[in-house]
Parts: C-alpha cells; sequence; structure tokens
C-alpha cells in the first residue's frame, strides 16, 4: 500500500440558505481556498473527484456545471459520485493506490436549502414500497431513536446530553451554524419535534462546500509539514429495507471500523458524522470508542450539516487537528442514507 | 416468467404485476450572481457577457466560473446581437411541454464578441434553409413585455449578411469544417493549449484566441 496523506482542508461557513450564489459560485471558495492554501493549482493535481446529488440541486447533471469551478482545461482526470464527498475521498484514495498519479483533488457541495430537504431524502428509499410512503428523514430518525431508547441502550437525557456538548463545542467552530451553551437538563424540558426527538436532537439544514487535496509519500511530505497519514479507510453498506437491520446498532460502521484498524491505536480525536443525537451513541459503540476520546470538538452535523459535505468536513476536522499537532491520532466517520444505511471510516494518523 | 407462490389468503387476489409511484417536488430556486447580472442587463435590451480577466474568454451566457481558468467572472462585457449559426437542429417532433408549432429550428449562435454560443430559436426563415454559418440577428419582444428572462428575445433571424465560410470554434481561431483542421486533423488535445500555463497546443493553429 502506497503512504496517501490529506496534506489541505477548506470549508465554507456553513448557512441555511444562500440565495445570492449558484451552486458554482458558493463551491469555488472552497476549492480556490485549498489549492491556495497549498500553493497548488490545477495543474498540479493529478485526479478529481467530486460528491454532491442533483436531486438537492433539482437539476439533472448540475455537477457537471459545478465542474467549471476547477478548471477542467485541457481534459483533467475527474470523476464525480453521487454520494457525500467521503465517498469521492475513497474513490480518489483508490486511484491514488494504483500509483499513477501523486495528487487527488477532492470536493463535495450542496444547496440543502432549494426543496423540503426531509422530503427529498424520501427519494433515496426503496421506491416500490417506502418510497411511495414519503416517510421524511426526520421521522425515520425518530423510529430509529425510539429503537434506541426501547432497548435500554441509551436515554433521552443521554441524547440531550450530545445535543448539549455538541453546541457547546461549535462554539469555537467559526464555520458552525448552530452554535449555544445550554445544560442538557434544561433541552429536556422542551416538547418534542417528532418523538422522541426534540428540535435540538435534530441537524439544521445547511448550505456550503468542501475540499480537500490528497498526496502520496514524499509529494505530502515536501506540501506540508505534517501530513494527516490515512492509515485505513473503509465503507460498507446495509440493506436499504429498514426492517431488514437491528437501527440499535450499526453493524456496518463496526465492520468498517475494524477494516480501517481504529482499535490498532489510541484514538485522540473521532469527528462522527452523526446527523441525529442518538445516532452519535450508536456510532462511538461502533467503533468501539472509549470515553477518554474528544468526539465531535468541531460540534459535528448537530451543528452544521451541509448534505453531501459534513462527512467529509469530518475528515477535514480531523486533518485539522494532526496538522496542528494537538491530535497524533484521529477517527473520521462519514454516513449517507435512511438511518446510518451506509458508513465510512476512516483513521488518520501524524508523523511524531 | 416464473410460477408465484402465494399464501392462501392471496390466491383469489389479481396479482401486482407493476406500481406507479408519482413524485413531485418543488424547488425554489435561485439564479446567482452571475445569472444574476446578466439578467438585469437582458431587462434593459443588453446581451452583457462575463469574463475573469480582460484577456481570458467572454461568456454569453455566464454561469460563474470560467471553465479555462476555474475561476469567477467579475467583468462585464457587452455583445453584439448578431452572430453566426454554428450548429442547429431542425423539431419535426412534438414533445410534453413544447408550445412550439414544428417544423421549426433550434440552434447555437455564437454572437460577435461572445466565446460561447447561446442556444436560441431562428425564425422568419423556412426551416429547411437554416444553415451553418448563416448570419442571424436578434429579435426582441415589445418592450412593455421585456423580463428577466432570455424569452425577452423572441427568437433570431437572418440579418441579410452573407454567410461566414469559416465558422470559428467558439474561442478557438480555426474553425468547424474539415478544411479548417489544422492537416486535416480533428482539433484534439495535440493542438489545445492549456489557458493557465500557455503550454501546449501551438501558435500557428491559434490558441490565443
Amino acid at each position: 500500500m502506497r503512504d496517501i496523506a490529506v496534506i489541505g482542508f477548506h470549508q465554507t461557513p456553513a448557512r441555511r440558505r444562500v440565495e445570492d450564489l449558484n451552486e458554482v459560485e458558493m463551491l469555488m471558495p472552497a476549492i480556490h481556498g485549498v489549492l491556495d492554501q497549498l500553493d497548488m493549482t490545477i495543474d498540479d493535481i493529478g485526479f478529481t473527484c467530486s460528491g454532491s446529488t442533483d436531486y438537492l440541486a433539482g437539476m439533472a447533471f448540475s455537477f457537471v456545471s459545478t465542474l467549471d469551478g476547477v478548471g477542467p482545461w485541457p481534459p483533467i482526470q475527474e470523476s464525480h459520485v453521487e454520494m457525500d464527498g467521503a465517498w469521492a475521498l475513497y474513490e480518489a484514495w483508490v486511484k491514488l493506490q494504483l500509483g499513477e498519479i501523486d495528487t487527488a483533488l477532492v470536493y463535495c457541495y450542496a444547496k440543502s436549502s432549494p426543496g423540503d430537504l426531509p422530503m427529498v431524502l424520501t427519494r433515496q428509499l426503496d421506491p416500490y414500497t417506502v418510497g411511495p410512503l414519503w416517510a421524511d428523514s426526520v421521522s425515520l430518525a425518530a423510529l430509529q431513536a425510539q429503537a434506541l431508547l426501547q432497548s435500554g441502550k441509551a436515554t433521552e437525557a443521554d441524547l440531550a446530553a450530545v445535543a448539549a456538548r455538541s453546541r457547546k463545542s461549535a462554539m469555537d467552530n467559526p464555520n458552525a451554524q448552530l452554535a449555544w451553551d445550554r445544560p442538557a437538563d434544561e433541552l429536556l424540558a422542551e416538547p418534542y419535534h417528532i418523538a422522541p426527538l426534540r428540535k435540538h436532537d435534530c441537524p439544521p439544514i445547511t448550505d456550503g462546500a468542501a475540499a480537500i487535496v490528497l498526496a502520496a509519500g514524499d509529494v505530502a511530505r515536501a506540501k506540508v509539514e505534517r501530513p494527516a497519514w490515512i492509515r485505513g479507510i473503509d465503507h460498507r453498506v446495509e440493506p436499504i429495507h429498514l426492517g431488514l437491520r437491528d437501527l440499535t446498532v450499526s453493524e456496518s460502521t463496526r465492520i468498517a471500523a475494524e477494516k480501517a484498524g481504529v482499535a490498532a491505536g489510541k484514538v485522540d480525536v473521532a469527528e462522527i458524522h452523526a446527523p441525529f443525537t442518538h445516532q452519535e451513541l450508536i456510532l462511538a459503540e461502533a467503533m468501539g470508542l472509549g470515553d477518554d476520546v474528544a468526539v465531535n470538538p468541531s460540534g459535528g452535523a448537530l451543528a452544521a450539516n451541509p448534505m453531501m459535505t459534513a462527512g467529509l468536513i469530518r475528515i477535514g476536522e480531523v486533518f485539522n487537528r494532526i496538522k496542528a499537532g494537538t491530535a497524533d491520532r484521529g477517527v473520521a466517520h462519514a454516513t449517507s442514507g435512511p438511518c446510518l444505511q451506509q458508513n465510512l471510516v476512516c483513521v488518520l494518523e501524524g508523523e511524531s | 416468467m416464473t410460477e408465484i407462490s402465494l399464501p392462501e389468503s392471496l390466491r383469489d387476489v389479481e396479482p401486482v404485476r407493476s406500481v406507479r409511484t408519482p413524485a413531485q417536488l418543488d424547488y425554489e430556486f435561485t439564479a446567482g450572481d452571475a445569472t444574476t447580472r446578466f439578467l438585469r442587463g437582458i431587462t434593459q435590451k443588453k446581451i452583457i457577457g462575463q469574463q475573469a480577466n480582460e484577456h481570458s474568454r467572454v461568456y454569453v451566457p455566464p454561469r460563474g466560473a470560467d471553465p479555462e481558468l476555474g475561476a469567477a467572472t467579475p467583468l462585464e462585457v457587452e455583445v453584439a446581437q448578431v452572430g453566426t449559426v454554428v450548429s442547429f437542429c431542425v423539431v419535426n417532433l412534438q414533445f410534453y411541454g413544447s408550445v412550439m408549432e414544428i417544423p421549426y429550428t433550434s440552434a447555437l449562435i455564437l454572437l460577435d464578441g461572445a466565446d460561447l454560443a447561446i442556444m436560441h430559436l431562428i425564425q422568419e426563415i423556412p426551416a429547411h434553409e437554416v444553415r451553418i454559418g448563416m448570419r442571424v440577428e436578434a429579435v426582441w419582444r415589445d418592450d412593455e413585455d421585456i423580463e428577466p428572462t432570455l424569452e425577452s428575445i423572441k427568437w433570431f433571424r437572418p440579418n441579410g449578411e452573407p454567410d461566414d465560410p469559416d465558422v470559428r470554434i467558439p474561442g478557438e481561431k480555426r474553425g468547424t469544417g474539415l478544411g479548417s483542421w489544422p492537416g486535416g486533423v480533428a482539433p484534439t488535445e495535440l493542438v489545445v493549449r492549456n489557458p493557465r500555463t500557455g503550454e501546449g497546443g501551438t501558435a500557428e493553429f491559434g490558441g490565443e484566441g
């Protein structure tokens, strides 16, 4: 295996609704930001991979016009995934492993705001039996939360504690959309939004973009002082039918974490892509994270949840901490699909 | 077809062979900065292209990014309301949502001063007489009907100028006809210049556009 590292990361500030810019205009500052940080241009990039979805834009092939933002001329090596950017990063990592290229640009973005997001997300459900019911994403998450509470593995107070900690951590994150400091017991007094979830158990709706640059071996070392080496990366998917899964556990995350080697060393920081509070509890357990791990110091997806992007941001947040030297080894997680259907786990490490 | 074995209670029920699950989602689309600026020009009956810097391509319509430079296009340049047909299609089929009487002609029109062709209708000429190289001009709606939409231009029509015999590839000096390909070779990557680094291509075949 080749040594591949994250060497740069940039994200746009999370906003509830970006109305003054189209998608490529919103995206460009993320791409330019990461390339400028490294004093690189698209001509220094061997492969470009992006993540987005036409369902959010409400427009077919919307990703083609956003590719203009990188300057893909003369023709570049390029690919796109209809997934969170974390999966685009996985594809770029595989491409780098092939050994033909030394650098890759990964970017992703979403305007989550133009449509009714929970309704738009029903289109990812099984189109024959569940999709026609228009079971919205928040209601499905509430079903999962209810199952978790009934299993006795968590209480509503545990959920509120995740909400309070995440939004408080977000106060140190300049890119966050939701940040506040309120005690968990005060949160419990609030009414249900969709029981057993309260508003603070749910993520904000966010428009935004992010970009990462990957590099191999000495190219990475030449560019930055402390690259964040990808020591393991794996992703797994579970059946689309919710009834075939035990929603109180995340088997796909457990396997991905095992394959990525999460347990092979001390974890200083974990950035978990858990849009709903109860999901963080399920995921932390699946990855076997101990109580000593700093979970979501950025505030996580509860602080800002740009669709197709919040997963890649988790990898970027771990990179930032390794680059700054505040962490030596971290775990980043990304999810996609209803009730944590698909999960990706990435272990990043700085050289001491 | 495979024989399906149903539970007793469903034996007399007509089997489901297909389902219809209609879906409708509504979106609130916003034009963004580049398109907004372009459409504001249209309301003044001006066709205003955009470019990243004064040496780079002029895009009409502007989409927000110069794909050669991967950069925003803050500069505005008014282009001509006459141009050349670089490609066209005669539509002989009625399709859902179309309000046009068939046959009609949809064309890519490279306006003078622009480096990107816009798609619009060609009217006031029989469809079978439309040709590549034909010179055309914009026909606007009445002033009181001008709105921030490209439909404020009703269509393009022949302006009487002689045809352009060597239609340019938008943004390039060479043409689209076989005779204008360098050495009879199609314009491939071999003659494509990198607009950022200046590498590649050949001066002879033009890349500096």
